[in-house]
């Protein structure tokens, strides 16, 4: 199906952002690795604290979304958190958010695997289920501490950080959702294997055809469906990995670098895998404004896409504030040097 | 009740024993204390021990000891009150005397603390706070005692250098005592530039932990003038307890446990804080110092640190204290402690203290306190004519 | 710390919640069965805000066992806007950043890991008021 709507008219109630503080420069891995003779694809990444993981990060974001959609925590139907990183293989990581926010007993919970893609499946599924009158709220999260080998390309980008979003009824939300479509097919692009610590990547491959093909066809099937050219939407998003990529699929699809510039922050904090276009999507929301629309894309590695528009209504206005912004997290900012990387990101054990 | 008297005590000296077990270290603690008391077998044995479990895999200990010391069969237990484990031992064996349960009761404390990494020790000392809400947290028991110190300095608007007094008057007091662990001076300039533990305490605030054992034997008064030693008469005995956490105390810089223990034991004996010639204090850290001589009255609240400053707290001051060594210097065997403490009040008021001897001691106090604050006994000890 | 001792308490570890006495009002953490306030008993739970100061801290060196691999940290007594000192971590700080009377909020993070194969332990700390633009 090209669109996907649900029964019900639903949408987001509330949503919150979190990055965590440390910042890696990336010329301190270029200064490791390559003699600072190589080209850097963003300025800095994302990384936890040594007492930070996918856990600590999605509670906190989870309570931030909870501070702006106003709802008592028992309400959710469902806690989902999207992750490639999440602390356990077995146990999942969406009961302990869901106990640490209230949103106990009754509830559905489960940790959602698609690579980058991860987070937007649980927000497709939270739709669902509320679209469905299945439950009333649902809590969807995308979330990473995302792992680079020493020395790969990755390891300039893969960071930390995510967003969390509340789904409830049209009539209590901050933005509508007009209607969203997704694409998948089977690409060796990007992998991990049961127990290897870092992921294995295709180098190339992993643009075209992997991040191109799946983010422009789901974004050319949903606005054409919905009869959307580019300058109908106001702020487009795209999944992050670097700065070329997300800047390429805008071209393609006719997006002006003004409609992308609000949401486009892997400049500055990298890229946060599952939480990389929701992170994206509150920093547009954060700033947009009501009657404006918001094209929203993520891509996973395997392959796929989700993509959605988001009509933005005049409650945002009363929300915003009621939990800090991204842009309050990005600029909250401490640099690291590589050998501090090192020690946080467990990499050195005393 | 009847009156009570120390009629032996033993010590072996506080170090790193590589060569004694915890059973090597009681026996010998215990024949000292038994030959110097002219007794051949006491009918009670309350041993005071915090860390043979955690440390040496061990309980049962009183009766491991009194089976190692040839006492097979005697009635004896492990007396736990974290670091007043010691005194807690003492006060039993003074009840036991005192209640007319038995003639001869020996208070022995022991602790070996360096079989084990210093983490272990560490993480074992912290047993003493409260493990679900201080220790979960990562709080070292050194750490506890910094949240005290913080507060205090900022309280009261004192620096760090200011304890110094404290530290200094510890280590030279065992310059000259055999049984000390760390028999040599410091300066105030050494103070200021010791490493921190758990800022704003370092290393030079901090009691050195160390291996020993120490002994006391507990008799009637009226068994005790048969000694050939001065008669030393247990004037008072009293106890205690407060929150185990430091966050749950209506007043984290008073120690109320101290204050009552110390009131509790004045009343007993008809004694006051200016009565005292000397005060065996509990100085685990420079800031326990200060706070123990506040809450026993020797010093109004934010004064006490004034004491160290002022020189007060010599062998030479208004009230001496630590007077062979103290916990910082003599060393600081955890569940010993409190026994060394009345050991030392004893060589004090025999006249045996050596080079430390304090002229004309007549009436000395001993106050040993467990955790933070949690679990504080105090004793008065007179020699009599 | 084993899993049922994880388990009992996941709320108040989780999320900071302790308990409000019935008949004095008072707010206290941790949890307990009686009100030290009142004496009468106390078990209806509340959640706390999660905002206090600073009232004492200390960084500490010289970790015990199991927290070496976080060291030097900071502990602090935090002072709750409802009342209570609660002992506990500060996080996302700098050395010499921390003065008595700072103001702080909750965060849940990690604790400690029970090796490579055991379990993660979560638990409440607390860090500087996270800064935030006019709105």
């Amino acid at each position: 199906m090209a669109v996907m709507r649900p029964t019900l008219e639903v949408g987001i109630i509330g949503y919150g952002a979190y990055v965590p503080r440390y910042r890696l420069p990336a010329s301190e891995v270029n200064r490791i690795w390559h003699d600072g003779e190589d080209a850097e694809p963003i300025t800095e990444k994302a990384v936890p604290g040594p007492d930070e993981d996918t856990v600590t990060m999605s509670i906190e974001a989870a309570r931030n979304a909870l501070a702006r959609a106003a709802v008592d925590p028992a309400d959710l139907g469902a806690v989902w958190v999207g992750s490639e990183s999440h602390p356990y293989a077995v146990k999942p990581t969406s009961a302990i958010v869901a106990e640490a926010i209230g949103a106990v007993p009754l509830a559905l919970g489960a940790d959602w695997q698609f690579a980058c893609k991860a987070g937007t499946e649980a927000l497709q599924a939270a739709v669902a289920l509320v679209g469905s009158g299945m439950g009333r709220y649902a809590l969807a999260i995308g979330m990473d501490t995302a792992q680079g080998r020493p020395g790969d390309a990755l390891e300039y980008t893969a960071a930390a950080g995510g967003a969390g979003y509340i789904v409830g009824a049209g009539d209590e939300s901050v933005a509508l959702l007009e209607g969203s479509s997704s694409r998948i097919s089977d690409m060796p692009d990007f992998w991990r294997r049961p127990g290897a610590p870092y992921p294995e990547h295709a180098g190339r491959f992993t643009g075209d055809p992997a991040y191109f093909e799946h983010v422009e066809a789901a974004s050319w099937g949903l606005m054409q469906a919905l009869g959307y050219g580019a300058s109908d939407l106001d702020y487009a998003v795209f999944h992050q990995p670097n700065r070329r990529f997300p800047q390429r699929a805008a071209l393609d699809l006719g997006f002006t670098r003004e409609q992308i510039a609000p949401g486009m922050l892997v400049d500055r904090i990298g890229n946060a895998y599952a939480g990389s276009s929701l992170l994206g999507l509150s920093a547009v929301l954060d700033v947009a404004r009501p009657g404006q629309r918001i094209l929203h894309v993520s891509f996973g590695s395997g392959a796929g896409s989700d993509a959605f528009v988001w009509h933005v209504t005049e409650r945002i206005t009363a929300r915003r504030d009621a939990a800090p912004r991204t842009e309050d997290y990005v600029r909250r900012r401490k640099e690291i040097d590589y050998a501090t990387y090192a020690r946080y990101r467990g990499k050195l054990q005393r | 009740m009847r009156d009570v008297a120390v009629l032996g005590i033993g010590q072996t000296p506080v170090a790193e024993h590589w060569d004694s077990s915890l059973r090597d270290l009681a026996y010998r603690a215990l024949q000292a204390a038994l030959d110097d008391a002219r007794v051949p077998v006491p009918q009670m044995l309350f041993v005071g021990n915090m860390l043979s479990g955690a440390l040496a895999s061990q309980e049962n200990v009183g009766a491991l000891i009194a089976d190692y010391a040839g006492l097979r069969g005697m009635e004896a237990f492990k007396i736990e009150a974290a670091c007043a484990s010691g005194a807690a031992a003492a006060r039993m064996a003074w009840m036991a005397v005192a209640g007319g349960l038995c003639d001869i009761a020996v208070a022995l404390g022991v602790e070996k603390m360096t079989d084990g990494k210093a983490e272990q020790a560490t993480a074992a000392l912290a047993y003493a706070a409260d493990a679900e809400y201080e220790g979960e947290h990562g709080l070292s028991f050194v750490a506890l005692n910094a949240l005290m110190m913080q507060r205090y300095m900022h309280e009261y608007g004192y620096r760090h250098s200011d304890f110094a007094g404290f530290a200094i008057n510890s280590h030279a007091n065992a310059t000259t005592n055999p049984n000390a662990m760390f028999p040599s001076a410091i300066t105030a300039e050494q103070f200021e530039r010791a490493r921190p533990v758990a800022a704003p305490i370092t290393l030079l605030d901090s009691s050195g932990i160390g291996d020993g054992a120490a002994a006391a034997v507990f008799v009637p008064l009226d068994l005790a003038t048969r000694s050939p030693h001065p008669v030393v008469r247990v004037l008072a005995s009293a106890s205690a307890t407060d929150t185990v956490a430091l966050h749950d105390r209506r007043d984290p810089l008073f120690l109320e446990a101290a204050h009552v223990s110390a009131q509790r034991a004045y009343a007993m004996s008809g004694t006051t804080a200016e009565d005292m010639d000397f005060f065996e204090l509990h100085d685990a850290f420079t800031i326990m110092s200060a706070l123990s001589l506040e809450a026993s009255g020797y010093a109004p609240r934010g004064h006490g640190v004034g004491m160290a400053i002022d020189g007060e707290i010599t062998r030479q001051g208004r009230l001496p204290i630590c007077t062979l060594g103290g916990l910082k210097a003599r060393g600081h065997p955890v569940g010993a402690t409190g026994v060394y403490q009345i050991v030392e009040a004893v060589q004090q008021l025999r006249g045996e203290a050596g080079p430390n001897q304090l002229a004309g001691a007549r009436l000395g106090m001993a106050q040993n306190i467990g955790g933070s604050g949690a679990n504080v006994i105090t004793h008065i000890l007179e020699r009599r004519n | 710390m084993s899993g049922p001792s994880q388990w009992r308490r996941r709320q108040q570890r989780l999320s900071l919640t302790g308990e409000i006495c019935p008949q004095c009002s008072a707010r206290l953490f941790p949890p307990r069965d009686v009100c030290p306030h009142c004496g009468g008993p106390a078990r209806i739970p509340y959640a706390l805000g999660g905002r206090g100061t600073v009232y004492s801290f200390s960084r500490i060196m010289s970790a015990p066992e199991g927290y070496e691999a976080g060291a030097p940290y900071y502990v602090a007594l935090v002072a709750l806007d409802e009342g209570p000192l609660v002992t506990a971590q500060l996080t996302d700080v700098d050395p010499e950043a921390v003065s008595i009377g700072m103001p702080v909020e909750m965060v849940t993070r990690l604790m400690k890991r029970d090796g490579d194969r055991g379990l993660i332990d979560y638990s409440f700390k607390f860090r500087p008021v996270l800064e935030r633009m006019a709105g």
